[in-house]
């Protein structure tokens, strides 16, 4: 009992002291807190979007097969599916027509892609809802589409596909085979690349093999791959998630490094002072300890919340000119939590620890100091 | 006439073996009866604050033995030499020494913090001693607003707050006016009168010649010059 | 209130709100859900391989699907997209770790 009261003693003492420089410890507070929010607000999104993936991407094709020329991806031969379908355990193939197509009017970049079971109309499309977004389009309304040959071909929006489908198909048109080689001059006999399917998954690793024998300058992209890229994608490791990292980190050896490299003149004489009243030095490093814990409990607790709010709430605001880029097209973020003790707890270890032994550390040469010292200056 | 506190050979020397090395008590013995009223007296440099550290278990000998109340303290761990300190001593330093940005009171209450009193018993004790010594409507002041006189006072409600044997008294008119320096002894009186056992180190007149005084102690170069 | 009553109050407060947002995300995945499986039925349909984030080049759209020489477009002094093209990795069947 006497314990708790005077731990509620000397953190009585300590957030005094800690108010008494207002100014500084505010600011201290407020980076800390930023660094916090800055860090776990990188945490939530890539986790999230690993996580997005991993779910949705689960029903990507077993395998796609690109032709590869110069190095480039080429249009493959249509008559390369029926090498792939005599392959054993090979259940099917089809070909995939899709590309790119640039808007010059307002620089964005749409995906074209046709789908033969969705039968779609001639002069009808399907457009994403970020499409729709972008070029402030209703169904029913008509996009052009500058052809090969300078031509424009009127397409009429036969429906517009939900917002929650964005994060998967956002920028996506979906049109007839007509259409597409009408904009785009496919040449007969070429698709974009083949889809395969497999009876047994597991065999997947040995039919690619075979087909690049078969046909060498083919490059088989297996559904594993798939998931794996993704999860690379933001791995921290990668660019500019480093950066931020390496900021946030270097922001807070910049905060510890004032506490590290030891008390004032004025701390080291009120450690002084204290220890003649009769704290010993275990007191006076409790003391240092609720300080420098007290700073970091309350910036880490405040910087996580606030980290959700903006991650899974607003969302991503603060990091939307980043992710957005030179992208025009932007697609509706909704972003599926995966919070794990795992991170907060990393995360505590990584800053509230370190910080608050960084406070106690350097204290410990004044706290050992004579109690008579007070008495000799 | 019990003897308080008893100092025998003590020998205190700083920076042992550099060549700063200082030696500041060489070879005193004294004992301090309770009760009393004791002055140490002599020139800046005489040792007379070391002596007083050495008399108030604020430090430890180089040598020789220290008592209190007929007990052994030279050797004992920081842990219960803080701890009877603590108990038994109130200090008023030369310069006050009142912790800045914090309250009157809270001042007032740390000497008694590591103990893990109750606090509202504390806090109350505190109140009590501020208004003994009429500082009682400045308590919830910062000390930086508090006049030399209001310090003085809240700097010895702070040496009470304990409830110690001894008050030890560092120059405590050192930046006192005449005036002041008169209510200190006052003060002084009247906590003899209560029986706590006073040891003052001044070189003031106003204080070694003040009528409470029992025994006045003279130091010169670390050592007892005379004793009554 | 005394300062540390205070203090251990915003603490208890504040860990309670970080058990809150533990129950939200808990909640929130629950109820995106159906999103998510919305989501990953379209992909089965049309047989998509990735997911649309970066719209503004090839390799940040697809990134499955990128060649190694599709960020430099179609001269050496092309720019890379810049931030998009440094927040993505390059895949790992692009650096050479096939799965076959």
């Amino acid at each position: 009992m006497r314990w708790f009261e005077k731990q509620k003693n000397i953190v009585d003492f300590t957030l005094s002291a800690l108010w008494r420089r207002k100014g500084k410890n505010i600011t201290l507070v407020s980076v800390y807190t930023f660094v916090i929010f800055l860090v776990a607000s990188v945490v939530y999104l890539t986790s999230s979007i690993k996580y997005e993936a991993s779910r949705v991407l689960a029903e990507a094709p077993d395998m796609m097969v690109q032709r590869l020329v110069a190095g480039r991806h080429d249009y493959i031969p249509l008559a390369y599916m029926g090498a792939i379908r005599d392959i054993r355990g090979v259940q099917g193939v089809k070909s995939r027509l899709w590309g790119y197509y640039f808007d010059q009017t307002n620089s964005a970049n749409y995906t074209l892609m046709v789908n033969e079971e969705m039968n779609i109309e001639p002069g009808t499309i399907v457009i994403g809802s970020g499409v729709a977004r972008n070029l402030l389009v209703k169904e029913s309304g008509a996009i052009p589409f500058r052809a090969y040959d300078g031509s424009y071909a009127f397409l009429k929006i036969g429906r517009i596909l939900q917002e929650d489908l964005d994060l998967v198909a956002a920028d996506l048109i979906l049109l007839s085979r007509q259409d597409f080689r009408r904009i785009f001059l496919t040449p007969e006999g070429q698709a974009t690349d083949l889809v395969v399917e497999v009876r047994n998954a597991k065999e997947l690793a040995t039919i690619a093999r075979k087909i690049v024998t078969l046909l060498p300058d083919t490059r088989p992209i297996l559904r594993e791959e798939i998931l794996r890229t993704y999860d690379a994608v933001f791995e921290w490791r990668g660019g500019l998630t480093i950066l931020v990292l390496s900021g946030a980190f270097l922001a807070f050896i910049i905060l510890a490094w004032d506490k590290a490299t030891g008390l004032s003149a004025e701390e080291k004489r009120e450690i002084g002072v204290l220890k003649g009243l009769g704290w010993e030095t275990s007191d006076i490093l409790q003391m240092k300890f609720w300080e420098g814990g007290a700073v970091s409990l309350t910036s880490f607790l405040v910087g996580l919340l606030l980290a959700y709010l903006h991650i899974y709430f607003t969302p991503a605001v603060l990091f939307e000119p980043v992710l957005k880029g030179w992208s025009v097209l932007y697609p509706k973020f909704q972003l599926t939590p995966q919070l794990s003790a795992y991170h907060i707890s990393t995360l505590f270890f990584l800053t509230v620890v370190p910080y608050t032994v960084a406070t106690i550390v350097p204290s410990w040469r004044a706290a050992t100091v004579d109690p008579d010292l007070v008495m000799r200056t | 006439m019990d003897e308080l506190i008893q100092i025998r050979e003590v020998r205190k020397v700083y920076n042992m073996g550099r060549p700063n090395e200082l030696v500041a008590i060489d070879g005193v013995s004294l004992a301090v009866d309770a009760h009393r009223a004791t002055v140490l007296k002599g020139p800046s440099g005489s040792g007379k604050t070391t002596l007083l550290s050495l008399l108030g278990c604020m430090a430890r000998p180089t040598s020789g033995r220290i008592s209190l109340m007929d007990r052994e303290i030279t050797s004992l761990p920081e842990r219960f030499l803080t701890d009877i300190r603590r108990r038994s001593f109130g200090f008023i330093f030369q310069q006050f020494n009142l912790i800045k940005g914090i309250t009157a009171l809270e001042n007032v209450m740390v000497p008694a913090y590591p103990t893990g009193e109750k606090y509202s018993s504390l806090k109350k004790r505190a109140a009590e001693l501020l208004d003994l010594f009429d500082v009682g409507r400045k308590a919830s002041a910062k000390v930086e607003w508090l006049s030399g006189g209001e310090a003085q006072r809240v700097a010895i409600a702070r040496a009470l707050v304990n409830d110690p044997m001894v008050i030890i008294a560092d120059e405590p008119t050192a930046h006192l006016d005449t005036r002041l320096s008169q209510e200190l002894m006052e003060i002084m009186r009247t906590l003899k009168a209560k029986g706590k056992t006073l040891i003052m180190a001044s070189h003031d007149p106003i204080v070694h010649e003040s009528a409470i005084v029992d025994r006045v102690v003279e130091m010169r170069d670390g050592k007892l010059v005379s004793r009554d | 209130m005394r300062k540390c009553h205070i203090f251990f109050l915003s603490v208890a407060v504040g860990c309670f709100w970080v058990g809150m947002m533990l129950v939200h995300s808990g909640f929130l995945e629950r109820s995106e859900e159906a999103r998510v499986s919305h989501r990953r039925e379209w992909v089965g349909k049309l047989g998509l391989s990735d997911l649309c984030l970066f719209t503004e080049a090839r390799y940040t759209r697809h990134p499955v699907t990128a060649d190694l020489h599709v960020p430099f477009q179609d001269y050496p002094l092309a720019f890379e997209h810049f931030p998009s093209g440094s927040i993505l990795s390059v895949p790992p069947h692009l650096r050479g770790k096939l799965l076959w």
